[in-house]
């Protein structure tokens, strides 16, 4: 089937009105030895039955294990109405359309959006979306260093308890403009930021502190110190939170005596299903003072000619439509649709439900760490609350285990391995509203078993 | 037709700069530039203290239809951002000569003899041949 409507005639005809015989004569600006004539490793096109049934085949592989794997993504219970009214034909796009205020109802998801996050972080404004949780964070650093106009070093503080994916995209997103980030080490005992490691920044000029809220363990960071440190030493704060989370958790508004001045996070959990890393979404609030420092799209509500309520595109002059090279970002609404997801998946919620999940996930999340912390050869590493996660310290390399779990369709964790190795054998481990009770002895039991066979061998 | 005040002299890109009694000078733009913007809702000034280099972009007015950068009409050190645009940014376009001044900068050796300025009978045939 073709989808390109020009016929070869077409073609040849719009050649000839411009005065041109080939279409390659249109590149000829760009020298030879810059084109790219094949792509390595990209295979030949497959017509819609082979791509059909290679894509199924994929899907089957993936399976339908029991998941006990956080990490930054959460299987959460999506009501069935999300994606029956994100998928509507009025909504099904994942981009605002051209000319953004022909289509108010799309505006109005993103507004309400905004309100949302913005409610939840307690921050005073929200933008249409970013791309995710980690790309969110490094454009959250860029702003923190046109925002923080007092200080000159953009060097970034963040603490090493912050998603290891996140701090490297993080400076693989600033690696051209002269960002610096360094990492704060964490207490061993405790798996949260050691405030003691902020005495060597003391007299340096800091533009931003990025603080997770839980932590990649799970962990409650001590967020009011480190915001009220980050204040009284000119630097902005940054908040890496889970939107779930907030429900429970003081919202980064709130932190300190002066509170966070920019929030991110991975809006993943509110209503977008797993799906082999992504495309997930981001969020971003700030502090009123900054809006015009912030990538991204802002939907504003206001009144037209005849007084009527209506909702507009706002502070575009910042968007690299009018702004050219220095647009604050070349962030538009690429997530429209997840951002209306999240959006449907919170209305749907609301402020008890999420709540409810949320203190759902903290109490199977305790059972886990109960259960499995009991068993021999395993002990719980940190000793303070944690949210929806915890880490497991084991007396034995993690990685043969998690392949007998996989093999009885347990997905058991996160092997730590690769990203702490200063913990030893350790394993991050997650259950949300989804898990029962069954599935908690389920994982038990064959863990107790895979540590037994491990220990025989 | 524009206002064009005589005592003052004028850049190609639109500011106009005034010499005040302690050595700076004051710098803004000018009621054709604040009229072809439209009405402003930000103004971005710079900090004291800052070096600019002549032709440097030092000041951002942004209207609702537009963001323009405002230059450097030469080198020098920033003494003051009008601190009074942050929460009033509409003075650029009700006083553009008065209290809708930008920046004070006090200039670098020699860097009002290389800088290029307009007298305001050149400014006005600039501003006539852009149709204003």
């Amino acid at each position: 089937m073709a989808f390109i409507p020009h016929t070869a005639a077409d073609v040849d005809a719009m050649l000839r009105t411009i005065g041109v015989e080939r279409i390659e004569d249109l590149f000829d600006e760009i020298p030879q030895p810059l084109r790219t004539k094949s792509l390595a490793g990209i295979p030949e096109a497959l017509n819609e039955m082979q791509i059909g049934r290679l894509m199924s085949e994929r899907a089957r592989r993936d399976g339908l294990q029991l998941s006990f794997l956080g990490a930054g993504a959460y299987e959460h219970h999506i009501p069935a109405a999300v994606w029956a009214i994100a998928t509507r034909g009025e909504f099904y796009s994942a981009y605002t359309p051209y000319q953004a205020e022909a289509s108010q109802g799309t505006l109005q998801v993103i507004y309400e959006f905004q309100s949302m996050i913005a409610q939840l972080t307690a921050m005073q404004v929200a933008n249409a979306s970013m791309y995710d949780g980690a790309s969110a964070t490094a454009e959250a650093a860029l702003m923190a260093v046109r925002a923080n106009r007092r200080s000159k070093s953009a060097r970034i503080l963040m603490s090493a308890t912050l998603h290891p994916h996140y701090r490297s995209v993080a400076r693989t997103a600033t690696a051209n403009q002269g960002l610096r980030f360094e990492e704060l080490p964490y207490d061993r005992g405790s798996g949260i930021t050691d405030l003691a490691a902020l005495k060597a920044y003391e007299n340096e000029d800091i533009t931003a502190l990025i603080v997770p809220q839980p932590n990649f363990f799970g962990r409650l960071e001590e967020v009011d110190a480190l915001t009220d440190w980050a204040h009284a030493h000119h630097a902005l704060l940054i908040g890496v939170v889970n939107p779930t989370a907030l429900a429970l958790l003081r919202p980064p508004g709130n932190w300190g005596t002066s509170g966070a001045d920019i929030a991110v996070g991975e809006a993943q959990p509110l209503g977008v299903p797993l799906s082999s890393g992504g495309p997930y979404l981001g969020f971003m609030a700030a502090r009123l003072e900054h809006v015009r420092q912030m990538p991204g799209r802002i939907v504003g509500r206001t009144l037209d000619s005849a007084g009527h309520e209506g909702f507009t595109l706002t502070l575009q002059a910042r968007e690299q439509h009018i702004r050219r090279a220095k647009a604050t970002s070349n962030i538009c609404t690429n997530q429209g649709l997840l951002m209306t997801a999240a959006t449907i998946y919170l209305s749907l919620m609301g402020a008890q439900g999420l709540k409810r999940t949320a203190a759902a996930c903290h109490a199977r999340s305790r059972e886990l760490s109960a259960a499995l912390g009991r068993l021999p050869g395993v002990r719980v590493a940190f000793n303070l609350p944690h949210f929806h996660e915890t880490v497991l310290q084991l007396d034995r390399p993690v990685a043969p285990l998690l392949k007998a779990l996989l093999g009885r369709g347990i997905i058991g964790g996160l092997d730590l391995a690769g990203y702490y190795p200063e913990l030893g054998p350790a394993l991050l481990v997650c259950a949300t509203e989804t898990k029962t009770a069954a599935d908690i002895e389920h994982y038990r039991q064959a863990l107790a078993e895979a540590l037994q066979a491990a220990r025989a061998a | 037709m524009s206002n064009i005040p005589g005592d003052l002299k004028y850049t190609k890109s639109h500011e106009w700069v005034r010499s005040l009694a302690d050595g700076s000078l004051e710098i803004g733009i000018t009621d054709h530039a604040q009229h072809a913007l439209g009405d402003l809702v930000f103004v971005e000034v710079p900090e004291a203290g800052r070096q600019v280099k002549a032709g440097e972009a030092c000041a951002v007015v942004e209207s609702v239809k537009a963001a323009s950068d405002v230059y450097a009409p030469f080198a020098g050190q920033v003494t003051q951002g009008n601190p009074r645009l942050t929460a009033e940014p509409e003075t650029v376009n009700s006083e553009p000569y008065g209290g809708g001044w930008l920046m004070r900068l006090k200039p670098a050796a020699g860097a009002l003899e290389a800088a290029e300025f307009l007298s305001p009978a050149e400014y006005q045939q600039l501003v006539a041949a852009e149709g204003g």
